[in-house]
């Protein structure tokens, strides 16, 4: 099959495929990812390097959405002054997830980079679906 | 050198493609307008549901307002005369507390009203483009091909429970457990509880909290005020000679009224607060009440409708999402952290795809179906959004020029307008090119849906959903593409 490409794709990399990790619901609502190793990945990347990543997310998000004594407190304080204080301050899960976000970037920047991948915040997906884009190996491409 | 076969070579396309927003581009006329991007525009502009946002986008409501100002008026009126003129003489003759309780909860009150109604109840955005091709070639590789699919769904396990997760056909993904479609906002609302009128927005994950704190507190002020009253007319009865005196009392203000009927304008306000709590007072009890047992028991408005885990299937279903503790089960509903917005409103779009969406108009027009409308809008420009992002419909494609026109994910000004001319060019051969595409590769299958739609039913793979339901709003929607505020449109 013949590829086609514009001269934009000679300056950036193309993307060659996307795969999503589903939410995982045994537990019920709380966010969570399956951590079963998609097949499109094999040839790129370690199952161990992805299940590590992916339960590290799980395990963040769980952290986020703890239920304990300072949650409580928290919720309570601010069921007193009828929520206003989320207007003014920055929720537990929101510096979580600024958490998440730093770790995603960093796995993207050591691991993933350099392996052709790139790793989406779940947060830019809903928290549908943890992306992974693939993009194509431009090196092995000259045969076509 | 790399040996490849061009098909299609822009030579107006800028060398590195940038995705900051060009604000000093002027519009020259409409067409510039496609060619070069405008302002950068926020997400919440080119938001699909049915919602209006203000403050530029801080603020969300349903696009029907419903009763809301009906509340808002209900409860200024009840508390301003409650302040104006009972208050007064009840600090006379009791206590100064009572206007301070009073003030208090009248804050309460209104803050939570407008938390509930200005807060994204939990929707969820409409699943990519890449997303939906990924979901549909699952179900494609597991279930049958028949031209009308049985509804889609998947089981999932949650505490020893079989739980159907359905799927959405207007946001294209499997919806969360307790996550359902609102009609009148067409969104999918996580923990959905119901769509109140009375607040004008749905009542879902987020915004739960702060409606229960809204009707719990809205009881104690009207019970509060009722009260008041109640002892207003009494105290005043007391000192005459019954309540029909104390109606009566002061005659001198109006000295020109009949004896018979010298009400006051202090009493007559009086007894339309006694009215107006007498019969709200009821039902908010009620269903602060009702609301209360569901917050206990983990439940929410639309499962103990349905009877989810009510046992009425037979076997011994139970709520899977219960603590099976009171204490726990309300902490975990409202005092819980606060999930975040997953729709964001506030971020701006690529500069690509906001010049893109608002290529979109000129084919609406001609649908002639309404509820088409509404799903066609949001399939093209989903189509568009797509041909942006996703070269693989290049690779993937074995036609020729037209369609890469449409799939090259460059941001060059030139391609903005060949989408729009694209999409004419096929509805014009609809109905003989709509078999070939559906027997295309699965990847291609989202483009080849939306000329699906627009041909004909019986051949789309994609079923309308019960929830796209067309109303009266379709025919003008498509003006809301065209890069105007969604609030403005009704």
């Amino acid at each position: 099959m013949a590829e086609t490409h514009s001269l934009q794709d000679l300056q950036q990399p193309a993307v060659s495929s996307k795969v999503f990790v589903q939410r995982d619901y045994s537990s019920g609502t709380i966010c969570r990812f399956q951590t079963k190793f998609p097949s499109e990945l094999e040839s790129r990347l370690d199952k161990q390097q992805f299940e590590e990543t992916i339960l590290t997310l799980n395990n963040l998000y769980a952290e986020a959405e703890k239920l304990g004594g300072k949650s409580y407190l928290e919720g309570c304080l601010a069921c007193l002054s009828a929520y206003t204080i989320f207007l003014c301050m920055e929720t537990n899960y929101e510096k979580v997830l600024k958490k998440i976000a730093r770790y995603i970037n960093d796995q993207n920047e050591k691991i993933y980079a350099p392996k052709g991948l790139l790793l989406t915040d779940p947060i830019e997906r809903g928290l549908r679906v943890v992306e992974f884009t693939i993009f194509e190996d431009r090196s092995i491409d000259s045969t076509r | 050198m790399k040996s490849r076969e061009y098909q299609q070579i822009d030579p107006q396309a800028p060398p590195t493609p940038t995705q900051t927003p060009l604000p000093h581009h002027h519009q020259a006329d409409g067409v510039d307008r496609r060619k070069e991007p405008r302002t950068p525009r926020r997400k919440w502009e080119v938001f699909p549901g049915r919602n209006r946002f203000f403050c530029d986008g801080r603020i969300m409501m349903a696009r029907q307002s419903g009763v809301f100002p009906l509340t808002l008026g209900l409860i200024f009126l009840t508390s301003g005369l409650f302040f104006i003129f009972d208050c007064p003489f009840l600090v006379k003759h009791l206590t100064r507390c009572i206007p301070a309780i009073g003030g208090v909860l009248f804050v309460f009150v209104l803050i939570t009203l407008l938390q509930t109604s200005f807060t994204d109840p939990g929707i969820l955005p409409r699943a990519t483009p890449e997303e939906a091709a990924d979901i549909e070639r699952q179900i494609d590789d597991t279930g049958n091909t028949s031209y009308r699919p049985p509804p889609r769904t998947k089981e999932v396990l949650i505490n020893q429970q079989v739980i159907k997760l359905k799927y959405c056909f207007t946001c294209k993904m499997f919806r969360p457990p307790r996550t359902s479609h609102c009609s009148l906002c067409d969104n999918c609302v996580e923990r959905f509880d119901h769509h109140c009128p009375w607040v004008g927005n749905c009542v879902g994950k987020r915004n739960y909290r702060f409606f229960y704190t809204f009707i719990v507190s809205l009881s104690f002020l009207t019970a509060f005020i009722f009260g008041c009253v109640t002892t207003h007319l009494a105290l005043r009865a007391q000192g005459g000679k019954g309540l029909v005196f104390a109606l009566q009392e002061s005659p001198g203000r109006y000295p020109y009224m009949p004896n018979v009927f010298k009400l006051s304008l202090t009493h007559l306000f009086t007894a339309v607060e006694l009215a107006i709590c007498f019969f709200s007072v009821w039902s908010i009890l009620g269903l602060s009440g009702f609301h209360t047992y569901l917050v206990a028991s983990n439940l929410t408005t639309n499962e103990d409708i349905k009877g989810s885990w009510s046992g009425k299937t037979g076997e011994g279903v139970t709520n899977p999402y219960s603590h099976r503790n009171i204490f726990i089960n309300c902490c975990s509903v409202l005092c819980a952290p606060m999930p975040p917005s997953l729709i964001d409103r506030r971020g701006f779009l690529p500069a690509d795809e906001s010049a893109q969406t608002s290529g979109v108009d000129i084919e609406l027009p001609n649908l002639n179906n309404k509820s088409e409308i509404n799903v066609c809008t949001q399939e093209t420009k989903g189509l568009l959004e797509s041909a942006a992002l996703s070269p693989l419909l290049a690779t993937s494609c074995p036609q020729g020029k037209p369609q890469t026109a449409l799939s090259c994910p460059d941001n060059s000004p030139a391609l903005k307008s060949d989408p729009s001319l694209e999409l004419s060019q096929r509805r014009g051969q609809a109905h003989p090119n709509s078999k070939t595409y559906g027997s295309t590769s699965p990847l291609r299958t989202y483009t080849g849906l939306h000329k699906h739609k627009r041909a004909s039913s019986h051949t789309a793979r994609l079923t309308f959903d019960s929830h796209v339901s067309p109303d009266g709003d379709h025919g003008s929607k498509p003006k809301g593409h065209q890069g105007t505020k969604f609030a403005t449109l009704h």
